[in-house]
């Protein structure tokens, strides 16, 4: 056996097995560097050519993916013009509408597993809540496109409100509607999950003191033991708004993959069942042109921005999550 | 217990939601009797969904999954009775399941030891642990679109091949498995760090009294009892990797087939491209080319079935670890 391997199989000392496991930690540190380097460095030439007003609005983004589609390797600058604000305007509004369905629901139905179900319900939900955050997206996916998207088409939507709006959108019943519930339930068991760790966390002392002093249980629930819990319910809710903003195969296979920015114009319904697009699932419609340049570059803009938005999301749930700290309540 | 506590209320549970002498939604406010309806109904909701997304599968899976799909390969067909089965698919995942967690699981063992038991300097250890916590909040589509700009650079052609105009294709079994392992890094380092977090002190200090050096240990010690929560995060990792559809649409080509790059057969398959589950499932729906719904419907019925054992497999682990240690495992984020 050579030295050097003879060396490596005797017990390490302390000090070289303590730099080796501390420089393959550091791995992690340059994959995230790197990981952001990578994507602002194929991004730029988006930025450079449009500025801020990239996230403006303008004509619309499939025209200008296509143009840039067709101008092969060498694009010339005026093929990098892109407006983005459909976009921006579709995954703001999914994530904002979903995280707020899913913020009540989830805050509900946590309450009913941590106080109110009896033993063997509650015994019963608790799978069934990591069963919904496990299943694939590209299963939910499925569901909606097979399922609910035509349920919508050829029931809710009606013939008039196909043709009231027919020069402009087509209502298959892929869209607003059918996005927002299944991202519901796809972020709603996340944020269960962490409301439930916090609402088990508060010490139950508490809200006895209060129903002592005469609250009914159920006001006693919500007056004490969510609001101890408020920040982490919170943080719940931030990291949901992260899987809602990333959240690329499904929607792209139930917004009905046009980027239109739904208003109210024709009335609430016409808005609910009209298609969208969000940056995520761009990303995943144009995905054959990212060889050409500008379109390449304008996707990892895209990804850019996702990438900052989940930072920004990481920095957010952690500075909220402080004052449980303080108050030494895990959550 | 219930000998040192003069009032026991076994009942307690049942007070609390009203079927108690004390109180009764009855003579509640209206608000409250409002959030107490909610909260069932939120509760009963969810349970009848999941009820409703298995049921609807089950049924499907009757209706469409046969066994000589699970052992046919795919062909391109016009007609769903021609396009063949999903055995190059069930394949890809489980190589790529493979190659995801052999990347990650020495990576994520490595970084929660060294924080937990060395973690020196102090704002070092923080700063990998946060990058963890960004790594565990990127879209998977982002981490996707990363791996594609890193294995496209020239110098990584021998990880995927090189295409016929000189370019590095940069989509590969390996492409794919290295950002797979990104996916399933945080829970196996969240279940392993927290494993050691919570080894009793005395344990350590019984094998430091014994003459032992930290090194061994980790090894001989830490690292055989926090088994079974490096057991918990792999599986919740490979859950994550068995479900993820971004990364394998945009890193591992859109071949069905399992394609083989070079004549070296172990790293050809590795290097080549192919399609796993979830790829097969997103490519046969009406979202992708093949409008194939029975098959892709037969795919997702074996996709969920993995994600079922494997959630059955996370709670078994925990039941196991509890009464082993009485300590519980903690599974992590979700």
């Amino acid at each position: 056996m050579p030295p050097v391997l003879a060396r490596l199989r005797k017990p390490w000392p302390d000090t070289r097995a303590e730099r080796t496991l501390g420089a393959v930690s550091c791995l992690v540190g340059v994959l995230v560097v790197g990981m952001v380097a990578f994507v602002a460095v194929h991004a730029w030439p988006t930025f450079e050519h449009n500025g801020l007003s990239w996230l403006g609005s303008g004509p619309s983004p499939e025209s200008a993916f296509e143009k840039m589609q067709s101008t092969g390797v060498d694009a010339p600058a005026s093929a990098y013009h892109l407006r983005a604000w459909p976009l921006l305007y579709g995954t703001l509004l999914t994530t904002v509408v979903a995280v707020a369905f899913a913020s009540v629901v989830s805050l509900f139905a946590s309450i009913f597993i941590v106080e109110l179900a009896p033993e063997r319900l509650r015994r019963l939900t608790i799978p069934v809540i990591r069963l919904l955050a496990s299943v694939p997206s590209v299963v939910y996916g499925l569901i909606g496109v097979l399922v609910l998207v035509p349920f919508v088409g050829n029931h809710l939507v009606t013939a008039a409100e196909k043709e009231s709006v027919a020069s402009s959108i087509e209502l298959t019943g892929a869209g607003l509607l059918v996005t927002v519930v299944i991202l519901t339930v796809m972020i709603a068991p996340i944020m269960i999950a962490l409301t439930c760790e916090a609402l088990a966390a508060v010490p139950s002392s508490w809200r006895e003191g209060a129903i002592a002093l005469g609250l009914n249980p159920l006001r006693a629930i919500l007056a004490v033991t969510v609001r101890a819990a408020r920040p982490a319910i919170v943080a719940a809710a931030v990291l949901a708004t992260g899987r809602a903003l990333g959240e690329a195969i499904m929607i792209s296979m139930v917004s009905g993959g046009r980027a239109f920015t739904p208003n109210l114009d024709h009335g609430l319904l016409i808005f609910l069942y009209s298609p969208l697009r969000t940056f995520a699932s761009t990303i995943v419609d144009f995905r054959e042109g990212l060889s050409a340049p500008a379109l390449g570059s304008s996707l990892y803009a895209i990804a850019l921005l996702l990438l900052l938005g989940g930072f920004v999301l990481s920095v957010c749930g952690y500075l909220i999550k402080l004052p449980l700290r303080r108050y030494q309540v895990r959550g | 217990m219930s000998t040192l506590v003069p009032f026991e209320f076994d009942d307690a549970r049942a007070m609390h939601t009203g079927r108690g002498r004390r109180s009764s939604p009855t003579s509640w406010r209206w608000r409250d009797r409002i959030a107490l309806v909610l909260a069932w109904s939120a509760g009963i909701t969810l349970c009848l969904i999941a009820g409703a997304i298995v049921a609807y599968f089950a049924f499907r899976g009757v209706q469409y999954l046969r066994p000589s799909l699970l052992f046919s390969r795919p062909q391109a067909s016009t007609s769903q009775a021609g396009s063949g089965g999903f055995l190059d698919p069930l394949l890809g995942t489980m190589l790529l399941t493979a190659v995801g967690i052999v990347l990650a699981l020495p990576l994520a063992v490595t970084s929660a030891v060294w924080i937990s038991e060395y973690g020196r300097p102090k704002w070092l250890s923080r700063a990998i642990e946060s990058c963890i916590e960004i790594v565990a909040g990127t879209p998977d589509i982002v981490i996707a679109l990363f791996g594609l700009a890193v294995f496209q650079l020239s110098f990584m052609g021998p990880f995927s091949f090189k295409a016929s105009g000189g370019g590095v294709y940069g989509r590969s079994f390996l492409a794919a498995g290295a950002m797979m392992s990104l996916i399933a890094l945080p829970p196996i380092f969240a279940a392993t760090r927290d494993g050691l977090q919570a080894v009793p002190a005395h344990l350590r200090e019984a094998a430091f009294a014994l003459g032992k050096t930290r090194v061994t240990t980790i090894r001989r010690v830490l690292l055989p009892s926090v088994r079974s929560n490096m057991a918990t995060g792999v599986t919740l990792g490979i859950s994550r990797i068995i479900g993820d559809t971004a990364i394998v649409v945009l890193l591992l080509g859109e071949s069905l087939r399992l394609e083989s790059q070079g004549s070296v057969p172990g790293v050809g398959l590795l290097r080549g491209t192919g399609s796993t589950l979830t790829s097969f499932v997103f490519d046969n729906s009406p979202a992708g080319e093949g409008a194939a719904p029975q098959k892709a419907y037969a795919a997702a019925v074996v996709l969920l079935l993995f994600v079922l054992c494997l959630n059955l497999l996370v709670e078994r682990i925990g039941r196991h670890q509890e009464r082993a240690t009485g300590l519980s495992v903690a599974t992590g984020a979700v």
